[in-house]
């Protein structure tokens, strides 16, 4: 003989083994639709026409921005190239940068493709999870661990207690 | 000499009897919690505006990430505590745990809506934009309604006991959302970054900027738990006193 709470908790217990399979189900249909920006190896794949607008994200690869000379009245366009690491697509964009926008930087850029070009009407900076006081990326900069425009920082294990005024103590010129 | 006026007051002075025990036994705990809550966010926010450095590339705005991350943390954790008393209330139709559930979910409300808000002050100097409909984003927007229609929800019935079962209903549904809005960011591309603390290796933070953030992630939770705490007693005792007077005209009710 069940209790009337033993049987209660069967039928929680059934619904959320319903309702999670239920979900779950759904974001693996929907897993497609659910990304926010497409990697140049799936545009390079998919090949998308210049009447579709869609997001491009990547690395902006190290050496690859170039600004135009200024127009008076007109902003510059800037160009640069975005990479995965397998595929790198050029982009042209006219507009303002974020201010975290640099060589190695993640970016999440939207616009189409045009003659092999993605001309984007946007531009975001995507950062990343490492955060680090100043004085700690001057030092691993300077110990060669660390090339920001190369892209991420090496595992945190390595510098994430690191005191900065105790390696190489001299020379903290915070340049 | 009036049997049904005393059967009903007994009736709702046993039904009260836990909550009594839950108003003595916070009584005591409640100036210690206020007083912790206080000194540790006071500490904390020392910390974080004046004595932790600033980030490598993000500056003095990573200084937001003192209020922003510990409300995204609340917003989650209280999520699951609503969750966990909505079971206590369907399984075990604990009334106190109906109660905690509807002074919970404005509070819960609150610190999603302070989520959203300081994310938004932060993701438009650092990303460039107020919003995006990326899959964290729209997630913790997706929670927010939830606080906000369980806080609805629950009010909507006359028999209180009706609107707890529906808010409960509500809320474990909801609890779906829960690891969607903690991993959205490692299951799809987003353009939030994933997590900087949880992670498997080492948290990608150093120790300078995370002991502060800590600290503060401590203050938020005192403080939360003891607004909700102090929301709850005063509900019990309002309770109490609606008892007593329901009792005091039946009974003048009776002798008339």
């Amino acid at each position: 003989m069940m209790t009337r709470k033993k049987r209660r908790m069967w039928i929680l217990l059934l619904c959320a083994l319903g309702l999670g399979s239920a979900t779950a189900l759904t974001l693996t249909a929907f897993q497609d639709n659910l990304v926010f920006f497409r990697s140049p190896s799936d545009v390079m794949a998919q090949q998308p026409g210049p009447d579709r607008a869609f997001r491009l994200g990547g690395l902006v690869e190290a050496g690859s921005v170039e600004r135009d000379a200024a127009v008076s009245g007109q902003r510059p366009t800037v160009r640069f190239r975005v990479t995965d690491g397998a595929h790198v697509i050029q982009v042209a964009y006219q507009g303002v940068l974020p201010d975290l926008f640099r060589e190695g930087q993640g970016v999440v850029t939207m616009g189409r493709m045009v003659d092999g070009t993605f001309r984007a009407s946007e531009v975001l900076a995507r950062h990343d999870e490492t955060y680090m006081p100043p004085e700690v990326a001057d030092a691993l900069k300077r110990s060669g661990h660390w090339n920001p425009a190369q892209g991420a920082a090496p595992p945190p294990a390595t510098w994430n207690t690191l005191d900065p005024a105790r390696p190489a103590a001299p020379g903290r010129t915070g340049s | 000499m009036n049997p049904p006026a005393t059967a009903g007051g007994a009736r709702s002075l046993h039904r009260f009897a836990n909550p009594g025990r839950f108003l003595r036994m916070t009584d005591a705990l409640m100036p210690w919690l206020w007083a912790s809550a206080i000194l540790v966010t006071g500490i904390g926010a020392a910390w974080a505006l004046f004595f932790s450095p600033p980030d490598w590339q993000q500056g003095e705005t990573v200084r937001i990430m003192h209020v922003h991350v510990p409300m995204a943390w609340l917003a989650m954790g209280g999520y699951t505590g609503l969750g966990v008393l909505s079971i206590m209330s369907l399984i075990w139709r604990h009334p106190l745990a109906d109660l905690t559930a509807r002074e919970l979910s404005p509070v819960g409300a609150a610190v999603t809506a302070l989520c959203l808000a300081t994310g938004s002050l932060w993701g438009k100097p650092m990303w460039g934009t107020w919003w995006v409909w990326d899959a964290r984003l729209t997630s913790v927007l997706v929670l927010f309604f939830l606080w906000l229609g369980h806080a609805a929800l629950v009010r909507a019935f006359d028999d209180m006991e009706r609107g707890a079962r529906a808010g409960a209903i509500l809320a474990l549904v909801g609890l779906v959302n829960v690891p969607i809005v903690k991993f959205s960011v490692d299951w799809w591309n987003t353009l939030h970054q994933p997590a900087s603390v949880t992670r498997i290796d080492a948290p990608g933070m150093h120790v300078d900027l995370l002991y502060p953030l800590l600290v503060n992630a401590l203050g938020f939770t005192l403080l939360f738990a003891a607004v909700v705490l102090a929301r709850t007693r005063s509900a019990v005792m309002e309770r109490r006193v609606r008892a007593l007077q329901t009792a005091r005209a039946r009974r003048a009710e009776g002798t008339a």
